[in-house]
């Protein structure tokens, strides 16, 4: 696994966001390079979700900058759904779209977006749904899918843009527990190729054999950041190893 | 019996109340449809957008005070003020008339119809399309909308429904409707029965005949999840 730690694919500077009183996020910096397999972990409520929906903008945050690919996107001027193309993203709740087979779940952005032609679009969703195993739900609705397989689908229909960036927002939080497996199956591929990644999960024991940088999130900003090895094995933070010693 | 048939259908040829009637009945109930759907859904469209977003507020104000109006006053002051006042100096012909009238009052309806619709579609599917580098239009578009109708079919083939019946209130417009048709045949015959009855049964026909165009239509949708 290797970084490229030429400049940062993504840059957050100072970045903080405020419900009415409420600082959810204060003073972010972060830098993510490409193929960073960021992990950011922490207790719920401590702000983890807000940060990942900030870097698209799905959250707007209040104070800071967030520079994609060297663009200011939190610019209120900056076109915002351009850069989004860019920036895949998982629900935890899938969010396929029910009124939609799968191919066409995959193929509309690509579309309408990227003006590629119907069979340019559906050759490249099928060799997607190749890769994750489900090259024969095709024309399924997601209510027939199982979770499992809607995640999964979830995911290839982000990465059918062909994005430089996923983002993960605990993509295995609503799963059954027999059905995580396949999920970080798919999610440990992408990381294998170098897709530059951050996960929100609480799958501790998967950040430790995939990141390539974990971050300990409490009250709304990162408390340690280190390697998987480091931060599982020898905490600093007392909070990370109060955190770590109750999920571990 | 059939004296009473002869008397008020055949006689005359005063069938043709009853049919020229049902074609104006018919004409009224579908353009003002078409012009209550496209006037529900861009309020439903405004409306919901300055909910998610605090965008489009002077038009949001100006959208809540046409609902306020239309859905507190009665169908038929709305219809005769358009009639008399509105319309009074100029000569118009009624079935115009009467389409605007009822397309702006069920307008009023339809908008709430399809704003319910719109806010029932999970948040999640927005910010999927959004994710997905779509804008606002686009994601409300084809994203958002086609669930939203479907949602709301069913209320849409009531609110059809009830402005059937209702456009029967254009008789006071001396609009040649269906039950206008009945009322002048009834006037000629001196039998009220007769005419309204069959006035009564045709209504009846249609609503049940597009009861069950709407169940078959949704169940088509409905078919495209499962």
């Amino acid at each position: 696994m290797s970084v490229d730690y030429g400049s940062p694919l993504i840059q957050v500077k100072g970045l903080g966001k405020q419900f009415g009183d409420l600082k959810v996020l204060e003073g972010i910096n972060l830098d993510i390079y490409k193929g960073d397999v960021v992990f950011v972990v922490g207790p719920s409520g401590s702000g983890k979700s807000t940060f990942l929906r900030c870097l698209n903008r799905l959250e707007e945050s209040t104070a800071g900058h967030i520079y994609f690919e060297g663009a200011d996107i939190t610019d209120p001027k900056v076109n915002i759904d351009l850069h989004r193309q860019k920036m895949g993203m998982v629900f935890q709740q899938f969010n396929l779209f029910p009124h939609m087979d799968v191919l066409k779940n995959m193929t509309m952005a690509p579309m309408k977006l990227q003006k590629k032609s119907q069979g340019e679009a559906e050759k490249e969703a099928m060799a997607l749904l190749e890769r994750v195993g489900l090259a024969d739900r095709a024309h399924a609705y997601p209510s027939q899918l199982s979770g499992g397989q809607k995640q999964r689908i979830a995911i290839v229909r982000a990465l059918a843009m062909k994005p430089d960036v996923m983002l993960f927002d605990e993509p295995t939080s609503a799963l059954d527990p027999e059905m995580v497996g396949e999920v970080l199956n798919v999610m440990r591929d992408l990381a294998r190729e170098r897709m530059t990644m951050v996960v929100v999960t609480h799958e501790m024991g998967f950040a430790r054999e995939v990141a390539t940088r974990v971050m300990f999130m409490e009250n709304g900003n990162f408390l340690e950041e280190a390697p998987p090895e480091a931060f599982f094995g020898s905490p600093k933070n007392e909070r990370l190893k109060a955190f770590l010693s109750k999920v571990l | 019996m059939s004296q009473a048939i002869y008397l008020n259908f055949i006689k005359d040829d005063r069938w043709k109340y009853i049919t020229d009637g049902l074609k104006v009945t018919l004409e009224v109930t579908l353009f003002a449809v078409l012009i209550g759907i496209a006037i529900g859904f861009l309020i439903a469209v405004v409306r919901s957008t300055y909910d998610k977003t605090g965008k489009l507020k002077l038009l949001n104000g100006i959208c809540k005070i046409y609902l306020t109006v239309i859905r507190g006053t009665p169908v038929l002051v709305q219809l005769m003020i358009i009639y008399f006042v509105i319309f009074g100096p100029v000569k118009i012909s009624k079935v115009l008339v009467a389409v605007i009238s009822f397309g702006i009052n069920s307008g009023a309806y339809v908008a709430e119809i399809f704003r319910s619709g719109i806010m029932s579609i999970d948040q999640g599917q927005f910010e999927a399309g959004r994710s997905l580098g779509f804008n606002y239009v686009q994601t409300m578009w084809h994203i958002i909308m086609p669930q939203a109708f479907k949602n709301v079919l069913p209320a849409l083939g009531n609110e059809f429904i009830s402005l059937l019946k209702e456009t029967s209130v254009g008789s006071y417009i001396a609009l040649q409707d269906l039950t206008k048709g009945g009322d002048i045949i009834r006037s000629r015959t001196y039998d009220a029965f007769t005419p309204l009855i069959a006035v009564a049964l045709i209504y009846l026909g249609l609503v049940l005949l597009f009861s069950w165009l709407v169940q078959i239509l949704e169940r088509r949708l409905r078919q495209s999840e499962r």
